[in-house]
């Protein structure tokens, strides 16, 4: 992993394209502005990571599904 | 054409109901081709893996517990499901339900949900960017308070 220190205010850019900003620091906390193009698709690991386990827990069915409605 | 389900064995499907998904469902990426059935045990539909008969979810649509539900995702998604800006598409949404026998509970998924485009069959699991929608809402719960609202 290439890893590099960056001040308030400074950013990295990736590709051509996008930029990822240092917006603020506060104790434990980095904020981060992300400019890119439209079709970049943008995640929080750990929400991708959630999902991923509901999904998994999700697709054991039972072999008789409950009823919702009359 | 006849495909190999989990719950429903033997199925004649017509090809409409084939819906590709270009990257898969989060976690199972490998698993690209579905087929959306009717469960014949409404509200539920299935998306049956074509790749894997074994691998299946149960699908819901949200409206049918959340009259408010909101598809809140990245445009980029959308991009992948074939939309193109000024053009209108119909875009069809579905909650992955979730069965927890143990304490007999039943789940959707509002927070991660099944975006298809009918009419280029393409399908997606899309991330709502909204924090109002959750990866486990129970269901039954859900509509007590809606007949509450009533």
């Amino acid at each position: 992993m290439l890893i590099l220190t960056r001040k308030i205010d400074e950013s990295i850019i990736l590709n051509e394209d996008i930029k990822i900003s240092i917006v603020e620091i506060t104790n434990d906390c980095v904020k981060i502005g992300i400019e890119a193009p439209k079709n970049v698709k943008i995640y929080r690991s750990e929400v991708l990571e959630a999902i991923k386990q509901e999904n998994m827990s999700a697709k054991i069915q039972p072999k008789v599904l409950p009823k919702l409605q009359n | 054409m006849e495909i190999k389900t989990k719950e429903l064995g033997l199925v004649n499907i017509d090809e409409k109901q084939i819906i590709f998904f270009p990257e898969g469902i989060l976690g199972m990426e490998d698993y690209k081709n579905f087929a959306l059935l009717d469960a014949n045990n409404p509200p539920y539909f299935f998306l049956q893996s074509l790749d894997d008969s074994n691998l299946m979810w149960v699908l819901i649509s949200p409206e049918f517990f959340r009259k408010d539900y909101t598809l809140d995702v990245q445009e980029s998604e959308l991009f992948e499901l074939g939309l193109q800006a000024g053009v209108d598409t119909e875009l069809i949404v579905f909650s992955i339900v979730h069965f927890a026998p143990m304490n007999n509970l039943i789940y959707a998924n509002l927070q991660a949900p099944i975006v298809i485009n009918k009419a280029k069959s393409l399908g997606r699991q899309c991330v709502s960017v909204n924090p109002k929608w959750k990866l486990r809402h129970n269901i039954l719960e859900e509509l007590k308070k809606t007949e509450g609202d009533l």
